[in-house]
């Protein structure tokens, strides 16, 4: 069964502009599923049409098998929101915002308030049920968005960008979570995000969207799989006289202690220490200069 | 996979009325200060002022005493004014704050959206109306001659105004586009629509000029309800208010079906 599948998707806003050129994407229920793509690629579009809060200017859109125009009631059911931006009434105690979006999706009052209860302790936010919203530090709003798209449990949950501005411990918290819901509950989720380390880490499959069309997909394994070089940088314990002699490697740069390498996949790493080696070359440490996936994404949208 | 398929349509769309209703009551109550205060001062003051200190000089209108002729007036532009001002500023904050969208991704329709914030609008109101009723009581003892059109007149008339105010916050991009037709359209229209004066009183022309005037209807059925005698035949009173409510939801229901406002 497939979560999502959308086909030959276009939006065209009325000042001309088209953000999506007859995008086609599936996603399978159960998937853990990234869609990537630079800023104004058409993602947050992409989002908005299947939630139905942007209208499809013409493709079809349907979750778990529901058309989101013809019966946007049945998709909307299975579907859980969490957008880029905060929309939730700032005044509002954050225990009433998750029992009125369960009243909003149908769930009575009881029992959206255990459910509520549930999801806030998950999150560690329990404490500040009777706080309003305004009062919250910007990783507690994000995790309260992550509730409040949960209430009703979904079997599809998108999340726009959920950890951007979200501190290194509260998002590995988020990861753990989300992973949690995947695995345990069968949760569909999909995700955008500019972290790509996020990406390479939580998700099986992966799409890449840029100019409003998809121009990659498929397994993140199979994608890295595809990426010729790697880069990496390494500390050296003096600065070279002049840039060492490495055959098939090639040097992006070299200042002061540090050197960036950029070495085709398959390169056995000892050749490389080796030849510094034998120019009196010592290496202290090693990195990759940016994550895997970031890599391939970058030489990807560069192509484009 | 989302537990709420079984449930019927019906089921989740009361349950999701019920919630927007209570939300948008929660709102006006719990802001009271600024809600049903200000409308039951002001009423203060017009009966002080102009039933107590002018209205002593002037004998009658419309064959009853002047504070018995405004009171209905009074209470009903309260109804009239914060019936549209509670679904107007209440609809315009959730765009601003963009919670409208926690309503648009939920799986209701938008007839209930609509009902739930016209029937919050209509609470309030009803509960000013009542406040400014209860105020009225402390200069004149007022008894409706009939109940059920005073309590139909005053239902239908919060009914009309609240899909007013929601085709207001439907189109609103400001909070100044939410006080623009309060200040210069409701106010004028209730002030012109008969709240001091019979209009026996005009000449002939601003008699007809004032037919116009959908607000007249309203104040004088509700008149007709209390004192038993207005200006205006009831029949006619009640078929203007309907007409004006179905015209008015049909509007309000196919501006949120096309996203007017709320969707790109």
């Amino acid at each position: 069964m497939n979560a999502l599948v959308i086909n030959d998707l276009v939006k065209r806003y009325d000042n001309g502009f088209e953000a999506l050129k007859g995008c086609n994407l599936t996603v399978e229920a159960g998937d853990f599923f990234a869609l990537l793509g630079p800023n104004g690629a058409g993602k947050s579009t992409a989002i908005g049409i299947i939630s139905s809060l942007v209208r499809p200017t013409s493709g079809r859109v349907s979750v778990f098998g529901h058309d989101v125009v013809q019966e946007p009631e049945a998709a909307k059911r299975m579907l859980g929101l969490v957008p880029q931006e905060i929309n939730f009434n700032q005044f509002e105690p954050i225990l009433e915002i998750l029992i009125n979006v369960g009243g909003y999706n149908g769930i009575a009052r009881n029992e959206a308030r255990d459910r509520a209860e549930h999801y806030l302790n998950q999150l560690s936010l329990w404490d500040k049920r009777r706080a309003s919203a305004r009062e919250l530090s910007g990783g507690m709003k994000r995790r309260l968005m992550i509730a409040r798209a949960l209430i009703h449990h979904p079997g599809l949950l998108i999340l726009d960008e959920p950890t951007a501005g979200v501190d290194i411990e509260i998002r590995r918290s988020m990861w753990d979570f989300l992973q949690k819901m995947n695995a345990d509950n069968g949760t569909t989720i999909i995700l955008t995000t500019h972290y790509l380390e996020e990406a390479e880490a939580l998700c099986r499959n992966v799409a890449i969207i840029d100019q409003g069309s998809i121009v990659e997909q498929g397994q993140v394994a199979s994608l890295l799989s595809r990426s010729m070089v790697e880069t990496f940088v390494l500390d050296l314990d003096a600065a070279p006289e002049s840039p060492p002699l490495l055959d098939n490697i090639t040097i992006n740069s070299l200042s002061d202690n540090r050197l960036e390498v950029e070495v085709p996949r398959g390169t056995n790493l000892n050749q490389l220490f080796a030849a510094l080696e034998r120019q009196s070359i010592q290496v202290m440490s090693m990195r990759n200069k940016t994550n895997r996936l970031e890599e391939f994404f970058l030489r990807l949208v560069k192509s484009q | 996979m989302s537990d709420t398929n079984d449930n019927s349509h019906l089921a989740v769309n009361l349950v999701a009325f019920r919630t927007i209703v209570v939300r948008e009551v929660m709102r006006f109550v719990r802001i009271w200060v600024q809600t049903i205060t200000p409308p039951a001062i002001n009423a203060l003051l017009y009966m002080l002022i102009f039933g107590g200190l002018i209205g002593s000089r002037i004998e009658e209108m419309g064959g009853h005493p002047y504070m018995d002729f405004i009171v209905p007036g009074l209470i009903m532009m309260a109804v009239i004014i914060n019936s549209y001002s509670n679904v107007s500023s209440s609809f315009f904050s959730n765009k601003f704050q963009r919670n409208i969208e926690e309503l648009l991704i939920a799986p209701i329709s938008n007839f209930t959206i609509l009902a739930g914030f016209v029937v919050g609008g209509v609470c309030r109101g009803l509960c000013v109306g009542v406040v400014v009723a209860v105020v009225s009581l402390f200069f004149t003892k007022l008894v409706p001659e009939h109940y059920f059109i005073t309590i139909a007149v005053t239902i239908l008339t919060a009914i009309m105004f609240s899909l007013g105010g929601l085709i207001n916050g439907i189109f609103a991009r400001s909070f100044d586009d939410i006080s623009i037709v309060p200040n210069f359209v409701l106010t004028p229209l209730t002030y012109l629509g008969g709240i001091f004066y019979s209009i026996e009183f005009l000449s002939p022309f601003w008699q007809t000029v004032s037919l116009a005037n959908p607000v007249m209807y309203m104040i004088n059925g509700f008149r007709f309800g209390i004192l038993g005698s207005s200006d205006i035949d009831i029949r006619v009173a009640f078929g203007v208010i309907i007409a004006f409510i179905i015209v008015l939801g049909f509007i309000a229901l196919r501006l949120l079906n096309r996203g007017v406002g709320i969707k790109h």
